[in-house]
């Protein structure tokens, strides 16, 4: 529908009789939707809307701190790639990442899981259930194997449950998964309370054991490696193989896919399957690989910013790793001001969410066009013109 | 009796953020918006009506009552309304992803709430040490002088601030106006079938942006009312919680109508505080507060097998609406 009409109200000379139809509307422009689009016009629209939002950010800083704002810049960039940090960085954005994957496939198939943090934080679970049981009985081999296995298990099932509902009576799974997320966090402070006696919310390495070893020496080096080859893998199982075109079409028409004889019901609950496991390794990277400790709030809300990483990149795998990068640069960038002047560290939340308002916003250019051109409309408005002429 | 009565008290101070933000998303999603920005919009009217307050509270000798409600009520009012109104432009107008532009509103909303919260005092270089609105949250708290007299009566029905009775008030004119006027008619076709509505004459885009702000508005209360009310003034960060996402629960265990959002909020909020009145062990404390999410899921898909038309979610929900595109 056309936006924002400027209305030409008309008085009438005698008043008041049939009002509506003495209105006339001129648009000041209208919106069309576009058949398609360069690459270079969408990605210069993108890079326009993410300096926009740079800029904006710029001033918040700059109003909130009193700083100038190059230093600001200046501090963003230390707090992500200073001393000693790049690694941390670099390991945030393929935590980041790897949940983005998860939610992927079940997004291409417009279903819509915000339950990533959930099912993420139920692998998590699975592995310290394990780590705290077995650490002490089992080798490290096998023990890195169980883990991976409960973890996995633990997500897909999590991703399970609301598939089966939606496939089988159409349940709504947005608000479905949104709610797995906090019967999950419930379990998890139900194993604190159960793993630790003295009612800390935090379980770490002495009761849970060192989990999966460093690799050659180096800390999180293999979280690393395990998201970048998934990347990869996911990249190819989307784009390259029949489950991917099975997801898509799903995701383009139900309809087309009953028609042409695709099982919509196993599409299904085969993707959220895959899409919980990987939470559930995300979940495993998260407790068995990095930090040796579980509480309520290990995800952090990277469930629902991985939605939004997935959807910016457009659902494909590799642009994913730019948007994360971005997301998790401003945000270890915020955190260092936020230390610095001593505010709060929501800053970080403040400036992801301008962000993410701009690029939300600048999809609107990239998928309609906005013509101003006003030729179309020049029959009505002539027919409107010696009314517009009476009110000048 | 007085203890029961003591505990459906408890039940309804905290039922009511949640009876807020629940209306305020019924009359939301019944327009086809499923805003999932509702917990950000609540902590963004907290925090605005603190902000207000604070102001307010700091400028002045002795508070006068009426303003001591009022500029706290409007700020509140209108960080709320600012913060549906980029929901409402980037989804109405500019047709973004409903479930994209609520998440990133909800991130946005939360740590504006908690920066502000955190960092108003040094912002504003004021010499107190926390943010502490008491002598404004004293008005908020005030209930009816007689309700100690009555009894058990009198602790059950009128021992409460006006945004306990505001909150039911609101539901009900909300459930009436819905259901009985001609505005609420056209508002649920916009939601049911928007293409259909605008063949009818009904104006899409201004139903759409009224019912969000709107909801964005009431929902912005229960921010405030948490806390003026039941915080007594007082600013923790985080202290909301996840109320937020409980109020959306409510809405489906209401099936979106808001006079059984009034018993359904005050039943969560019961069951939120449950375990202060059995002799559960405290490591049990987790599952009891798992329940509420539970019964929900339960109600979400008994209401789907059902099928019953009257219980459906509003069938255009979550989707933009482009005139061309059909």
């Amino acid at each position: 529908m056309e936006e924002k009409d400027s209305v030409v109200e008309v008085t009438s000379p005698v008043g008041g009789d049939e009002p509506q139809e003495k209105k006339a509307r001129t648009p000041l422009f209208h919106v069309t939707k576009r058949a398609q689009i360069g690459w270079q016009k969408a990605i210069g629209i993108r890079v326009i809307a993410i300096f926009a939002a740079l800029v904006l950010c710029a001033i918040i800083t700059v109003l909130c701190t009193g700083d100038n704002p190059f230093s600001v810049f200046k501090t963003v960039a230390e707090g992500a790639f200073g001393k000693g940090r790049t690694l941390v960085t670099v390991h945030d954005i393929a935590i980041l990442l790897c949940i983005s994957l998860a939610v992927t496939p079940a997004f291409r198939m417009r279903f819509w899981n915000i339950g990533a943090e959930g099912q993420t934080l139920i692998g998590g679970l699975a592995t310290a259930i394990v780590m705290l049981n077995l650490h002490d009985k089992v080798p490290t081999a096998p023990l890195v194997l169980i883990m991976l296995v409960a973890a996995v298990a633990a997500g897909a099932l999590w991703g399970f449950v609301p598939a089966f509902f939606k496939a089988r009576w159409n349940t709504n799974e947005t608000l479905f998964t949104l709610m797995m997320n906090y019967v999950a966090i419930q379990l998890v402070e139900y194993f604190l309370k159960i793993a630790d006696k003295t009612g800390s919310n935090v379980v770490g390495p002495n009761l849970l054991g060192t989990g999966i070893p460093n690799l050659f020496g180096v800390q999180y080096l293999l979280n690393i490696l395990v998201v970048a080859v998934l990347t990869g893998v996911l990249y190819v199982y989307l784009q390259y193989s029949k489950h991917g075109y099975e997801i898509s079409v799903v995701g383009e028409s139900e309809n087309t896919a009953k028609y042409i004889g695709i099982n919509v019901r196993r599409v299904i609950i085969r993707t959220m399957l895959v899409s919980g496991a990987i939470c559930g390794l995300a979940g495993l990277l998260i407790v068995g690989g990095a930090s040796h400790s579980i509480n309520s709030n290990i995800v952090d809300g990277r469930g629902f910013t991985a939605i939004m990483v997935s959807w910016l990149a457009k659902f494909n795998p590799l642009y994913m790793i730019l948007t994360t990068f971005l997301l998790v640069f401003l945000d270890r960038g915020a955190d260092e001001i936020s230390t610095r002047f001593g505010l709060s560290s929501s800053f970080s939340a403040i400036l992801t969410g301008v962000i993410l308002f701009f690029i939300i916003g600048c999809e609107f250019f990239i998928n309609y066009q906005v013509h101003f051109d006003r030729r179309p409309f020049a029959k009505a408005k002539k027919q409107c013109e010696p009314q517009i002429k009476e009110e000048e | 009796m007085n203890f029961i009565a003591q505990f459906l008290q408890r039940a309804i101070l905290q039922g009511t953020p949640l009876l807020f933000g629940a209306t305020g998303e019924i009359i939301t999603e019944k327009s086809g918006n499923l805003n999932l920005g509702i917990p950000g919009i609540m902590y963004v009217g907290a925090i605005s009506g603190v902000i207000g307050g604070f102001f307010y509270q700091n400028s002045v000798k002795s508070v006068n009552p009426f303003l001591a409600i009022m500029i706290p009520l409007l700020s509140c009012l209108l960080g709320a309304l600012l913060a549906s109104l980029i929901y409402c432009f980037l989804t109405i107008t500019l047709h973004a992803n409903q479930n994209v532009t609520g998440l990133a509103l909800t991130t946005f909303g939360v740590g504006f709430g908690n920066f502000f919260g955190g960092s108003l005092i040094k912002i504003t270089k004021s010499e107190v040490p926390y943010v502490a609105l008491t002598k404004i949250a004293k008005y908020y708290h005030s209930s009816f002088p007689f309700a100690k007299k009555l009894g058990w009566f009198g602790t059950l029905f009128f021992s409460y601030g006006f945004l306990v009775y505001l909150a039911v008030i609101l539901a009900i004119v909300a459930t009436v106006l819905l259901k009985r006027s001609r505005i609420g008619l056209q508002l649920r076709a916009v939601g049911e079938n928007p293409a259909t509505a605008d063949a009818a004459g009904i104006n899409v885009t201004g139903y759409k942006y009224f019912a969000t702000c709107i909801g964005g508005m009431v929902a912005g209360l229960g921010g405030l009312y948490f806390i003026m009310d039941y915080s007594g003034g007082i600013w923790s960060n985080n202290g909301f919680g996840d109320r937020g996402w409980l109020a959306i629960a409510i809405v489906i265990f209401a099936m979106w109508r808001p006079n059984l959002a009034i018993f359904a909020s005050y039943l969560f909020g019961g069951l939120y505080i449950l375990f202060n009145y059995i002799n559960a062990k405290m490591q049990l404390l987790p599952i009891i507060q798992m329940i509420p999410y539970v019964v929900t899921i339960l109600a979400l898909i008994l209401t789907s097998i059902r099928k019953k038309r009257e219980n459906q979610p509003p069938a255009s929900l979550g989707l933009s609406y482009f005139r061309e595109e059909r």
